[in-house]
């Protein structure tokens, strides 16, 4: 009874922190949904038609519809990766916005988790501008698509949780490069956004199956372009794993950072 | 003033009340360190509920490590701590519900309007929009605002934001308010602003601890001065008693004066303390009249003969040595 009191509790206040955010973001969403939608739309467009030309069929399936899958997941990632690096790091040290929560009853978990939860919302949003626009292309097989969502925002909190840990190292913003340019670029470009894995020497493949990215797009592929999805189980407990041990350690950093 | 402080009746802090119920704070022996030095070093100090305390010190004294236990932004490092009963840091977020905080540096949310930065801050403790929507009447009014409403954090002076931040603190209508040097960097009206608004506070019954580099506004305020240094307290009592006790009754301040003044003005033996800092010589006494009259039969007229006050205690008791 007094623990699900107190779970209701934490997610009520976590809530709060997320309603805080999308609040920010609803003053403007203008340019944030224009970029949502113009973004994945030029790369499906440019890279789908130029590059599909050359390419040909991949996987038995046209370059953009395989390619839009892709786009798709990478745009979870870094949605969810600069909202928990850039905006939760202002608001972490530059603004001291985390500070004036944590004066009132809510705690440092509290405010994590409600970032986690706002930053996979932001990758839900921008997911949701890509199934548009995929659609609108022809690129969606059939109406199984609308499980990419869950999936979306599964590895938004994966991928959030990710950023707020290294977000609990950052000294400044200049920081946060190290993050992208030796783990999101190369898992980006390794885990078949742009061709099927099997391409790449063993030893990468295993690289590529260790990361996140590859079981998200994994599974929202198939459901894509109605193919079958296999190993869900895997693949969705590599996201919670890497997300959930994200989570933790980063509460534990922050924590240590804050209440000193 | 319609503010109202009367608070939603909590028996949990009835059941768990320690011997002293009117006790707000109560540290035994709080220590904190940082780097193998005592930052706050086995303070001792019971605030009653309904005094307004002032907390004096140096930079680096201390006063912001203390603040920030009572509110469980500072692990322990020994002693003991409870507030309204409850010990801490155990029970954090338990009194929180019950404190204001005015942090020393502005954490606004420069996204929101004034009236936003109110009703996003009311549901981080849950009070639900209906009575947050009065309650923002009321504090707007209070920190004189409503014309400001809605306008962006931007566009307020360091004056009105500073009041926002005093309203922001009262929204979950607190027993016991914490203020980090509220006034710093604030003209002489907006800091006047500011005082006129605390006092209305203390009239009403809330418990107030604040934290401040200027005497005046303690000696003003205050009914009782904790000056602290090295994580001590060095002396704690009203600020009017505390000049009585702790120091002569008036200063002679002489300035640029040469060695052979300073010999002849020295020789008055209602003198009761000396010294020199760069090239102002203070002179510490009740009559000083002797060196009044040599002063007054030299050329010299660059002095100053006051009685003393709160700012020659915290310098007797925490030394000139800048702090930095």
């Amino acid at each position: 009874m007094n623990k699900a009191f107190n779970l209701v509790l934490f997610l009520s206040r976590s809530c709060s922190i997320w309603s805080r955010n999308i609040r920010v973001w609803g003053k403007l969403a203008g340019p944030s949904l224009m970029g949502n939608f113009g973004e994945p739309l030029l790369y499906l467009l440019v890279l789908g038609y130029g590059l599909g030309k050359f390419v040909g069929e991949v996987e038995g399936l046209s370059y953009m519809a395989f390619l839009a899958s892709g786009v798709l997941c990478t745009s979870a990632v870094n949605s969810a990766s600069f909202e928990g690096m850039y905006s939760a790091y202002t608001r972490m040290d530059v603004q001291q916005t985390w500070m004036g929560m944590l004066a009132t009853p809510i705690g440092v978990a509290e405010v994590v988790f409600g970032e986690i939860l706002w930053a996979a919302t932001k990758s839900l949003i921008s997911v949701c501008a890509i199934l548009i626009v995929a659609t609108a292309l022809g690129l969606v097989e059939n109406a199984w698509a609308i499980l990419i969502l869950p999936i979306a925002f599964i590895t938004g909190l994966c991928f959030s949780s990710l950023a707020l840990l290294v977000t609990s190292y950052a000294k400044s913003y200049d920081f946060f490069l190290y993050y992208t340019t030796l783990f999101i670029t190369p898992m980006v470009l390794l885990s078949g956004v742009f061709f099927p894995i099997d391409t790449l020497p063993d030893g990468v493949q295993v690289l590529a199956k260790a990361m996140p990215l590859y079981h998200a797009i994994s599974l929202v592929r198939p459901l894509m372009t109605g193919g079958e999805v296999s190993s869900i189980f895997l693949h969705l407990s590599v996201l919670i794993m890497f997300g959930g041990f994200a989570a933790v350690l980063a509460t534990e950093r922050i924590k240590k950072r804050l209440i000193k | 003033m319609r503010f109202n402080l009367n608070h939603r009746f909590n028996p949990y802090h009835l059941m768990n009340s320690v011997n002293s119920p009117s006790a707000v704070v109560e540290a035994t022996n709080l220590s904190k360190i940082y780097d193998n030095t005592a930052v706050v070093d086995q303070l001792n100090l019971t605030i009653e509920s309904g005094s307004f305390c002032g907390i004096l010190g140096p930079n680096g004294a201390g006063k912001t490590t203390t603040l920030r236990m009572f509110i469980g932004h500072c692990p322990i490092d020994g002693g003991e701590l409870s507030i309204f009963g409850q010990s801490m840091p155990k029970n954090a977020s338990l009194v929180r519900e019950s404190v204001g905080v005015v942090p020393q540096m502005d954490n606004l949310d420069p996204d929101f309007t004034v009236r936003e930065n109110l009703h996003v801050y009311g549901r981080f403790f849950g009070i639900s929009s209906k009575v947050l929507d009065q309650r923002i009447v009321e504090l707007l009014e209070f920190s004189s605002l409503q014309e400001k409403a809605d306008s962006k954090i931007s566009e307020l002076s360091g004056g009105m934001r500073r009041r926002l931040t005093l309203a922001r603190a009262l929204i979950n209508k607190p027993k016991l308010l914490i203020l980090d040097e509220p006034t710093t960097g604030l003209d002489p009206q907006a800091r006047q602003a500011i005082w006129q608004k605390l006092r209305e506070l203390k009239k009403q019954g809330l418990t107030l601890i604040l934290t401040t580099h200027y005497m005046e506004e303690a000696e003003r305020l205050c009914d009782r001065v904790i000056v602290m240094d090295h994580g001590k307290v060095m002396a704690d009592s009203p600020p009017k008693k505390l000049i009585r006790d702790e120091i002569e009754s008036h200063v002679l301040e002489v300035h640029a004066a040469n060695e052979s003044l300073v010999e002849s003005l020295k020789q008055d033996p209602s003198i009761a303390r000396f010294e020199k800092s760069g090239d102002i010589h203070f002179f510490y006494g009740d009559k000083l009249k002797f060196a009044l009259d040599a002063l007054e039969n030299s050329s010299h007229d660059d002095y100053l003969f006051r009685p003393a006050n709160l700012e020659d205690v915290f310098i007797k008791l925490t030394g000139r040595d800048l702090r930095e």
